[in-house]
């Protein structure tokens, strides 16, 4: 078994996935997202290491509490720990537990050596659920506000249609970065391809995450920048959901 | 059968008083949605426009609005009162009038006297002269017969919040039995019962006449009661309306003659709804009717009050009167019961909006229909007003028409009482096995003269065995002061109203409490895994602790600690059963100091466990605030734990969580976004 490197567990997780949620927090993040509400679990040293069935162990002493849900993997960037993730799924689906990740998709490179792909492909027939989350459709703004290129990730949601793994996708709205309506509707119109696309959730951009910069001695990036109306929200997910919907009127996948 | 009784289906209620039996043969499960739920009518909204300003002006007078001072509370002591008689579909008020307090002494007349002077108010000479002279008060009943351990006891809070000054509460009179039956029934079969006593004329024999005869004397007496408002209860309730009326009058003369620290109101929507469901039927009232029939009746508990000192609200953080109603849970034969009524009742939480009275209790298992959870959820999220108890844990001992008293104390209605018993502070006895029973506070010989501990470091086994030989002593000086309140409530404060809506042989449940359970755990782990150095006065007497190293903490699923919480539970409670309880009572025990957890603080020195003194205790079975580090599921396994059926008056966990980390927005249990739905809603 390989052993995880783990940052830390939430036993009570209520949105990260559907129902109440047992969740992982890996450590280690390529990644360096400006509105990084966890950037202490950046860094790839550190953390705890723990056996998968250490893990599935706790999750079965309160298994009562997670009908309904399961386990969720986050971070960190869980897909930098593959083989440690297919050890853990492989373990939770004998239990017939439902499983999840909460990805960012930048491990992945649709020319990423064969043997990560395989265990890749092995990872996604144990996992019922991927939460991808895109930072941004634009690449530029993508590079700009993760410091990562955007074109992997956007190649993993054609990837996991592939394999009809089904995916939620998650995006984070912050005011004047993400929140423009040309982006959100070309997100939309670029998620509404695909059919394993089962929910989009709209992430309102908080500052709880300031705290941990301070803590941590950094300087916080999105300094000045306002929380996201909550209220705006509704509006700006029906902005997506216009692209989703152009795009499936093209396809022929709704009327 | 009656003529009252037509359409519904018979059974054995109808040849004796079995109102279980009655709801089993009629209720109609709802599986449905809140779709069918109607709006406040205009009167509904008039009147709470009326008690809204009522509210008002209380605050504004400081709390109380009007309080009696010369007559004293029966159930026909005060002529009608109304809010406006016209627009009321359900009437009846504790006093004649809406907000005035009543007068009720004998509990106590000190604590009928402060509460008047406390707001302002002086209760008539006379009265205070014949509750002084000439008739006794519980209060100067159990005084009569404490002795100087008890009283000891009692003024160092190592036993405390004894119902020895006011009402002791918590009893539920089965109050379904007035409308389904009408009181003239009732009478007949308490007469019956008085027929049947035992012939040897022993002290409980003649107890059990006396309480009989009261008994029938009430019920007399709600007749009165009620046709001074024009109601006729005498005869059964023939449609819905008149049911929810009967079964107010009966909790009303309750509320008229028990200033009880809980006066619940038991489980009654599902009873009801056998009424409006035969009355939609046949066409007799519409839903918008039934919904006002309920709005007024929820208005009405709403609007009771008591006369209450400032140090009791205290205690009890505000003036609570604890009308619990059940609702929900699953029968024994597997159909649950939920109706249309369980829906009606929550939906006041809507019409009238939200409020802690009445407290609204939802009896949850895991096979409720899911269209009442997705509501019940709902509700929660826009009122925060409903209480949750785990129904497929009490139905295994109490059945499916059991009902909670207070906050968590379950009982058969009709067939089973309580006798609430305050609580032991197992934090300050600790304190007392480290000291010899010298109290840490006051520094008086409070308990036994036992060898304190000696030496540097606390030694586990030592203080284990120590703490248990204490926990013994004070089981035993616990249980016999509660004997004698109970005795005397009995003699002095007798609950004829209550007690003519139950069974003529009740189970009678002991209930005691324990309080500052996870200090204690907390304290036994620190001593145990870490270093605890105690630090001593001048005197030798432990007042401080130094605790070196980490110790494992209640309230993080570990069961090093977790276990060590469960043994002072059962190891408590086999010292309770032990003794002899008053008629009998089967003792049962409560972890749920939910309010009084700061009161307890405050009279209890440092711990070894890292607790301040004066610093609050966890409520109820809490692990101590801030050390429950692994969320919340570990938080809530270390309480679950707890063994039931050695704590089976209760074990309540007060957990406070953002909105925002239970889910997004109404979304929370709601399921999965549908990408269908919102493509729809966006066309």
């Amino acid at each position: 078994m390989t052993q995880g490197r783990i940052h830390s567990i939430e036993t009570f997780g209520t949105v990260d996935g559907p129902g109440v949620r047992f969740v992982v927090f890996v450590q280690g993040c390529p990644m360096r997202c400006a509105y990084c509400h966890n950037p202490d679990t950046w860094a790839m040293e550190g953390g705890t290491m723990m056996e998968p069935s250490e893990i599935i162990e706790q999750y079965e002493r309160n298994k009562g509490f997670y009908r309904g849900g399961g386990i969720t993997v986050t971070g960190g960037e869980p897909l930098m720990q593959i083989d440690f993730l297919i050890d853990l799924f492989t373990l939770a689906k004998q239990k017939e537990i439902h499983t999840c990740i909460d990805s960012s998709g930048i491990a992945y490179k649709p020319d990423a050596n064969p043997q990560w792909l395989e265990k890749l492909d092995h990872l996604l027939t144990l996992t019922d659920l991927v939460m991808l989350d895109i930072k941004h459709i634009n690449p530029e703004k993508h590079k700009k506000l993760t410091e990562q290129p955007n074109e992997g990730i956007l190649a993993f949601c054609s990837y996991l249609n592939e394999k009809k793994v089904p995916m939620w996708i998650r995006h984070v709205v912050v005011p004047t970065i993400t929140d423009d309506d040309e982006s959100l509707y070309q997100l939309g119109y670029f998620i509404g391809q695909f059919t394993n696309l089962k929910a989009l959730d709209l992430l309102p951009y908080h500052t709880m995450g300031k705290v941990k910069y301070e803590k941590l001695g950094m300087k916080y990036p999105l300094e000045g920048v306002p929380a996201m109306d909550k209220n705006k929200i509704i509006q700006k997910k029906k902005t997506v959901l216009e692209g989703v919907r152009a795009r499936r009127l093209e396809m022929g996948l709704i009327k | 059968m009656r003529p009252e009784w037509t359409d519904f289906v018979g059974g054995k209620w109808v040849s004796e008083v079995n109102v279980r039996d009655f709801i089993q043969k009629n209720y109609t499960p709802y599986d449905g949605d809140d779709s069918f739920l109607a709006e406040a009518t205009q009167n509904t909204k008039d009147l709470w426009n009326q008690v809204l300003d009522l509210q008002k002006q209380e605050r504004e007078a400081g709390g109380v609005l009007d309080m009696d001072t010369k007559v004293v509370s029966t159930i026909t002591s005060h002529g009608p009162g109304y809010l406006d008689k016209s627009k009321e579909t359900i009437v009846g008020f504790q006093t004649d009038k809406p907000f005035k307090r009543s007068l009720q002494p004998y509990g106590g007349i000190r604590m009928a006297e402060k509460a008047c002077a406390d707001n302002g108010y002086t209760v008539d000479p006379e009265i205070s002269e014949f509750f002084s002279t000439h008739r006794k008060t519980h209060n100067a009943g159990c005084f009569d017969a404490y002795n100087p351990e008890m009283r000891a006891c009692r003024s160092s809070h190592i036993i405390t919040g004894l119902p020895d000054a006011y009402g002791r509460g918590r009893i539920i009179g089965d109050y379904r039995r007035v409308a389904l039956y009408g009181i003239d029934r009732l009478i007949e079969d308490k007469e019956e019962q008085k027929a049947s006593t035992g012939r040897v004329m022993t002290d409980d024999v003649i107890r059990l006449r006396e309480e009989l005869s009261e008994q029938i004397t009430a019920l007399k007496m709600m007749k009165v009661m009620a046709a001074s408002y024009g109601c006729d209860i005498s005869k059964p309730a023939s449609n819905v309306q008149e049911a929810i009326q009967a079964t107010y009058f009966g909790y009303l003369c309750a509320v008229k003659e028990q200033n009880g620290a809980a006066m619940s109101l038991g489980r009654t929507s599902t009873f009801l709804d056998c009424y409006a469901q035969r009355d939609l039927k046949n066409g007799t009232f519409t839903e918008e009717q039934i919904q006002e029939f309920v709005d007024h009746f929820i208005m009405k508990l709403r609007c009771v009050r008591f006369a209450r000192t400032p140090e009791y609200n205290q205690i009890f953080a505000g003036d609570p009167v604890w009308i619990t109603e059940s609702l929900g849970g699953v029968g024994i034969d597997g159909r649950h019961m939920v109706t249309k009524m369980s829906f009606r009742y929550l939906h006041t939480l809507t019409n009238l909006g939200p409020s802690p009275e009445p407290n609204l209790t939802v009896l949850w298992s895991t096979r409720l229909p899911e269209n009442w959870k997705k509501y019940c959820a709902k509700m929660s999220i826009l009122t925060s007003s409903i209480q949750y108890e785990n129904d497929d844990l009490m139905r295994v001992t109490h059945g499916d028409d059991y009902a909670i008293a207070c906050c968590v104390s379950s009982m058969r209605v009709g067939k089973e009482m309580q006798f609430f018993g305050a609580r032991a502070n197992l934090a300050k006895c600790l304190l007392y096995a480290l000291n010899g029973g010298v109290d840490e506070v006051t520094k008086k010989q409070v308990g036994p003269k036992y060898r304190p501990v000696a030496g540097d470091v606390l030694d586990y086994e030592d203080v284990l065995a120590k703490f248990k030989d204490m926990m013994e002593w004070q089981a035993d000086v616990y249980v016999n002061t509660l004997n004698i309140i109970h005795y005397m409530h009995d003699k002095y404060c007798y609950e004829r109203a209550q007690m003519a809506l139950h069974d003529r042989d009740v189970r009678r449940y002991f209930a005691t409490g324990i309080a500052g359970l996870s200090i204690v755990a907390d304290s036994l782990s620190a001593i145990k895994y870490a270093k605890v150095e105690p630090i001593r006065d001048e005197d030798g007497i432990i007042i401080d602790f130094k605790t070196t190293g980490d110790f494992p903490k209640y309230g993080n699923d570990d069961d090093r600690v977790d276990e060590i919480a469960q043994h002072i539970v059962s190891f408590f409670m086999t010292a309770l059963r032990r003794h002899h309880t008053y008629r009998d009572g089967f003792p049962t025990m409560s972890v749920l100091t939910i309010t009084s957890n700061v009161t307890y603080g405050k009279a209890t020195g440092n711990t070894p466990d890292g607790r301040k003194k004066g610093q609050p205790f966890a409520p109820g079975a809490n692990p101590m605030h801030g050390r429950d580090t692994h969320g919340a599921v570990a938080s809530l396994s270390s309480v679950a734990k707890l063994p039931f059926m050695d704590a089976q008056d209760g074990i309540s966990n007060t957990f406070t969580i953002i909105p925002g980390a239970l889910g997004k927005e109404d979304k929370v249990f709601a399921g999965d976004i549908d990408m269908e739905l919102d493509l729809g809603l966006d066309k």
